[in-house]
């Protein structure tokens, strides 16, 4: 079984995902930049977070619309796990896979502290192999 | 024949601006009063089409397939042909 982490001009959080995926997880996994034509090779894709295209535009706008997303989009139809983390997620909300829109917050205050994450639910191919109501720091 | 496009995005009405009002906050502390200051975008096309309606129709396409996320933007597209 491998994921695939799809690379965008501007993702920077690919080596990350990476190292949790092969290092921490022990599940095996490719970086794939995303101009490659397939991704039938995978059992998941994750969209990792950084600032694809600048942001430019719409955060995630550009990258929604690239052919790879074809292959995304084919692949979450298959019933494949696929995720978005942070820019990865716009990315997802822009292409459509995921509804509605995002836009600014009321409060553009950048926002970086400790903060704790209470895990709602181990019924996900991403949190199953937490223990439920685990909270956890995240600095 | 060339054409150009300025296209305006902007966002649906009712939504959250809070660029528009942190610029009317602004204003407030030099000393000017306003009802309301929204922001929009602007993005000027010049691109080759056989008549302005074709030109007209290919921008139309470019708002509704990138340009403007239909979610939340209206947009409006002015043409003028370019000598």
């Amino acid at each position: 079984m491998s994921i695939g982490i799809v690379q965008f001009g501007g993702s920077n959080c690919d080596l990350d995902v990476l190292h949790v995926l092969k290092d921490v997880l022990g599940v095996d996994a490719e970086l794939v930049w995303y101009k490659e034509e397939s991704l039938e090779r995978f059992e998941g894709i994750v969209i990792p977070g950084g600032f694809s295209y600048g942001d430019y535009l719409r955060a995630g706008a550009i990258a929604a619309r690239t052919p790879i997303m074809a292959s995304v989009k084919k692949l979450a139809e298959e019933g494949k796990p696929v995720i978005g983390i942070c820019n990865g997620f716009q990315v997802l909300t822009e292409s459509g896979l995921l509804e509605g829109a995002l836009t600014t917050n009321e409060y553009p205050k950048f926002r970086c502290e400790p903060t704790y994450l209470r895990v709602e639910t181990t019924d996900t191919p991403f949190t199953s192999k937490f223990k439920k109501e685990t909270l956890s720091a995240f600095l | 024949m060339q054409y150009q496009a300025d296209v305006t995005i902007e966002l649906k009405t009712g939504m959250l601006d809070p660029e528009g009002t942190t610029i009317k906050r602004a204003l407030e502390h030099l000393g000017y009063e306003t009802d309301s200051v929204r922001t929009a975008k602007k993005y000027t096309i010049d691109l080759q089409a056989e008549n302005i309606h074709g030109a007209r129709e290919t921008v139309e396409e470019m708002c509704q397939k990138l340009i403007a996320n239909p979610i939340i933007h209206n947009y409006a597209i002015s043409l003028r042909e370019l000598q």
